[in-house]
């Protein structure tokens, strides 16, 4: 039995919940990151396994988003850990619950 | 495509991303973020496309975790207090991993078995870029651009203001 597409699909939604989990329960910015760079892990797993699994021959539709989506985390990972950086020089924490000057 | 190879890789890419979700100590949680992504790539290689796995491997262990890791020792001296579990996050996850699971395992048209399939070649990937994919390419290649001063400019120390 070779594995069919939902359990890659399902797999793949684990690996969304965990990410979601992390970003939604640690209170540490870089947690946050690390669980936004494993929901986008979990959507280019879905893109590759939607192309592996879809009608041959085709044009590689679903490698090329994963690319660029791999380039465009790279970029959104960058910005973010600089900006982890930037509130740690500003606050001393990177604690997000005490981040809230901005709260009424 | 081997199902004893896609069980391993699987419980091995979700124990490290459990880790990296859950480990109380930051520099650990860096380095299963790490095994995850290697999981991934493994799949990755699993499903046919070596590049995007590669590609995976040299940015995500290359670079990415790296730069957790310096991040982490640049902002070293904040406390890691674990704090109480946040309950609320933890019930919308269940929640949203159900729907997924429901809309998944509900779907008859999903249950396919992969079609065999010629190997998707570099040559291949290369020439796909640079024809259809060509002003894609170059907009990732300004935003990257972008991305770079923009971090320069936000870690920069304005030594002005003080």
């Amino acid at each position: 039995m070779t594995p069919t597409l939902q359990l890659f699909l399902v797999v793949s939604a684990a690996l969304f919940c965990i990410g979601l989990l992390a970003a939604l329960s640690r209170r540490h910015a870089i947690f946050i990151l690390i669980g936004i760079e494993l929901m986008l892990a979990a959507a280019n797993l879905n893109f590759i396994a939607f192309w592996r699994f879809g009608p041959h021959p085709q044009p590689p539709t679903g490698v090329m988003i994963a690319i660029f989506s791999i380039a465009i985390a790279a970029a959104e990972a960058v910005v973010g850990l600089a900006m982890v950086i930037a509130v740690y020089r500003h606050f001393r924490t990177t604690d997000v619950d005490q981040l809230g000057q901005l709260k009424g | 495509m081997n199902s004893a190879a896609f069980v391993i890789i699987a419980i091995l890419t979700l124990a490290a991303a459990l880790a990296a979700a859950s480990l109380p100590k930051l520099i650990h949680a860096a380095l299963s973020f790490a095994v995850a992504f290697i999981g991934v790539a493994a799949f990755y290689f699993l499903l046919g496309a070596e590049f995007v796995g590669l590609v995976q491997v040299f940015v995500y262990v290359g670079a990415v975790a790296v730069l957790i890791v310096f991040t982490i020792l640049l902002t070293r001296r904040d406390v890691q207090g674990t704090g109480k579990p946040n309950w609320g996050g933890a019930i919308i996850t269940i929640a949203v991993f159900g729907g997924l699971l429901w809309a998944i395992l509900k779907t008859p048209s999903l249950s396919v078995a992969a079609p065999q399939i010629e190997a998707l070649t570099v040559k291949r990937i290369g020439g796909v870029l640079m024809t259809d994919y060509v002003w894609p390419l170059q907009c990732v290649g300004l935003l990257l651009t972008a991305a770079l001063i923009g971090a320069l400019i936000l870690v920069m120390e304005n030594r002005d203001e003080g």
